[in-house]
């Protein structure tokens, strides 16, 4: 554990993102005490700039709602569908990239063209249409965009699963008898989970980019204030209020580059022979 | 190779097919009826033309017969007819596609040669800081939400600045013919196809950079140093067209991320092509519409996919891709 946290930390961005990370959950899971109040409700003149009222800092939208309050509300909605539709993605993706690559033959080769299909389907046109026609909520949201991001987890799972199949300890688990399953889920799968953790926290960034275009385009779920939503609902008026679309944006690129950041330390510090290659 | 090209014919013209029949159940799981659904309207369609498009598609028929009857549509070309604009559904995609081409391949022209360009440079000057700064750079860039860098470059280069169109394919009611209707569509041009093509550029330069120095590490380059050759001329003959494999690849797979882009970036610029199209038809409800964009810019990313296929075995002799 001390290993880790040294290469981690030698990877100063790494650090820096985690910090940023850190700042962004406690942020979202703050904002019921920091903003009690709703954040679509209308609490000063729209319109206000930002850095003019101490209450409302980051000034108002076209309705008077508090900008900074939907930028709380928002990060606990960004992180929330980026988290879950990672997990849904790695829960389809693992099964069928484990299955193509410990069986392989016509298992591999009907999996493999299943996932090659999804990959030839431009990702976010797909999300959209599927967001529209099963109507805008979060649990359509995270189901689109976990259909669409799966299947490098399967190919990522399948190339390590064909690598760590020759390996002596599959050899010997196989002679005591035990079935092919039980291999895979208790040998084979917990060696994966180093770049499954890397490949996870570039996964989360890449969701959390999704779904700001999708609330962005009006498929958001209604109920919930989200960063894509505010840009987009802003769009219009940019001219005469710069910030309402400025700010979220902002959150949106630091909470990703803060992932993004974390997951190339991960990198670094769960495959250390493969890392630093060149730095 | 004809035998390979043949092999990735059959391959793109089943996963249309594989579209298509997702298609039809999509248009089935879509609220209301579907003839409703394909006449882009809930509720108040003309009762006369919903009982048309029953007619024409059986939808008293068995599942099965429905769907056939759609496929046999869709592989005449016929995508449906989009009761809000009151045309064909391929007719508005045919004349929008020309745009989506345009940017996209502009952005894609930018990215890929700008990012190639700076990886490079990146790679050649390793540690020092024109490397830290390029790789800084990507990784923000890398990390910056499509449609809000599209939005900020119009506040900043059309709103503020007044340097560059932000609205629109050409001026309205100009009246340009000829060179100067071209130019005018090409400075119309500049912010959507940077800002598309920024993100993009992003990914090729850090593969572009990662590569070359991978690259470097091996033996040829070794005895190429040992020989005597200078650093430049290794850079660019030796580790760079070597380097260049992974991102052509890259290149490929990237066309279908290129058009889900456009999309964002047609909605924020009002660019007319498929992907404001698309917008337009989420904005009316219109499914049909909507369906008959997603099948167009499927088999556009296969186009790109076929092409770079082809590309590969050009650039990679070594590679003899199994069809």
């Amino acid at each position: 554990m001390t290993d880790f946290w040294k290469r981690f930390s030698k990877h100063r961005g790494a650090v820096a993102g985690l910090v940023i990370l850190f700042l962004i959950v406690l942020l979202a899971v703050a904002a019921p005490f920091l903003f009690p109040k709703s954040p679509w409700a209308m609490v000063q003149r729209p319109f206000l700039p930002p850095f003019e009222n101490a209450t409302y800092f980051l000034g108002t939208d076209t309705m008077g709602r508090d900008l900074a309050s939907g930028l709380a509300h928002g990060a606990y909605v960004s992180l929330l569908v980026g988290l879950v539709s990672t997990v849904v993605s790695l829960l389809i993706g693992i099964p069928i990239g484990a299955l193509a690559g410990y069986f392989g033959g016509i298992v591999d080769d009907v999996l493999m063209r299943f996932t090659e299909l999804f990959q030839s389907v431009p990702s976010f046109a797909l999300a959209v249409v599927l967001v529209a026609i099963f109507q805008p909520s979060i649990t359509s949201i995270v189901v689109a965009i976990a259909i669409v991001s799966w299947p490098p987890v399967a190919r990522l799972l399948r190339g390590e699963v064909m690598a760590l199949k020759s390996r002596d300890f599959v050899d010997a688990a196989v002679l005591s008898g035990q079935k092919p399953l039980t291999i895979i889920w208790s040998q084979i799968l917990p060696n994966t989970l180093s770049p499954i953790i890397v490949l996870a926290s570039m996964m989360v960034a890449a969701a959390i980019l999704v779904e700001s275009a999708l609330s962005f385009m009006g498929l958001g779920d209604a109920n919930v204030m989200s960063w894509g939503y505010i840009i987009g609902a802003g769009r219009t008026v940019i001219r005469q209020a710069w910030w309402v679309s400025f700010f979220p944006g902002l959150a949106i690129l630091l909470t990703v580059l803060a992932l993004n950041l974390v997951g190339e330390g991960l990198n670094d510090a769960l495959n250390p022979r493969l890392s630093r290659k060149g730095k | 190779m004809t035998r390979f090209l043949a092999g990735r014919l059959v391959r793109a013209v089943f996963i249309l097919l594989v579209i298509t029949v997702s298609n039809f159940f999509l248009i089935h799981a879509a609220p209301g009826d579907p003839a409703a659904v394909m006449a882009g309207e809930a509720g108040d369609a003309d009762p006369q033309f919903l009982e048309q498009l029953r007619e024409r598609f059986g939808l008293d028929k068995p599942l099965y017969v429905q769907l056939g009857i759609y496929v046999s549509h869709v592989v005449r070309l016929d995508l449906g007819y989009s009761y809000r604009q009151q045309l064909p559904v391929l007719d508005l995609i045919m004349e929008r596609l020309p745009a989506t081409l345009l940017l996209s391949l502009t952005a894609f022209a930018i990215s890929l040669g700008l990012g190639v360009l700076a990886g490079a440079m990146a790679a050649a000057r390793q540690g020092r800081l024109s490397d830290t700064l390029i790789s800084l750079f990507a990784l923000i860039f890398y990390a910056t939400p499509l449609f809000w860098l599209a939005l900020m470059a119009v506040l900043l280069f059309s709103i503020e600045l007044g340097w560059l169109p932000g609205f629109g394919y050409e001026t309205v009611g100009a009246g340009y013919a000829g060179f100067a209707r071209a130019l005018d569509i090409a400075r119309h041009l500049v912010l959507p196809a940077t800002t598309l093509g920024l993100f993009f550029m992003a990914i090729y330069v850090r593969m572009t950079r990662a590569s070359m120095l991978e690259v470097s590490q091996m033996d040829f380059v070794k005895t190429a140093k040992a020989k005597g050759l200078r650093p430049r001329v290794i850079q660019r003959r030796h580790v760079l067209r070597n380097a260049l494999l992974p991102v052509v690849t890259l290149a490929g797979l990237q066309a279908g991320q290129l058009v889900g882009g456009a999309v964002l970036i047609e909605t924020v610029f009002a660019w007319p092509g498929i992907g404001r199209l698309m917008f337009e038809a989420l904005s009316q409800r219109d499914y049909n519409l909507l369906l008959g964009v997603f099948i167009v810019s499927a088999a556009m990313v296969l186009f790109f996919n076929l092409i770079t296929d082809v590309l590969y075995r050009f650039v990679d002799p070594r590679i003899r891709v199994t069809s």
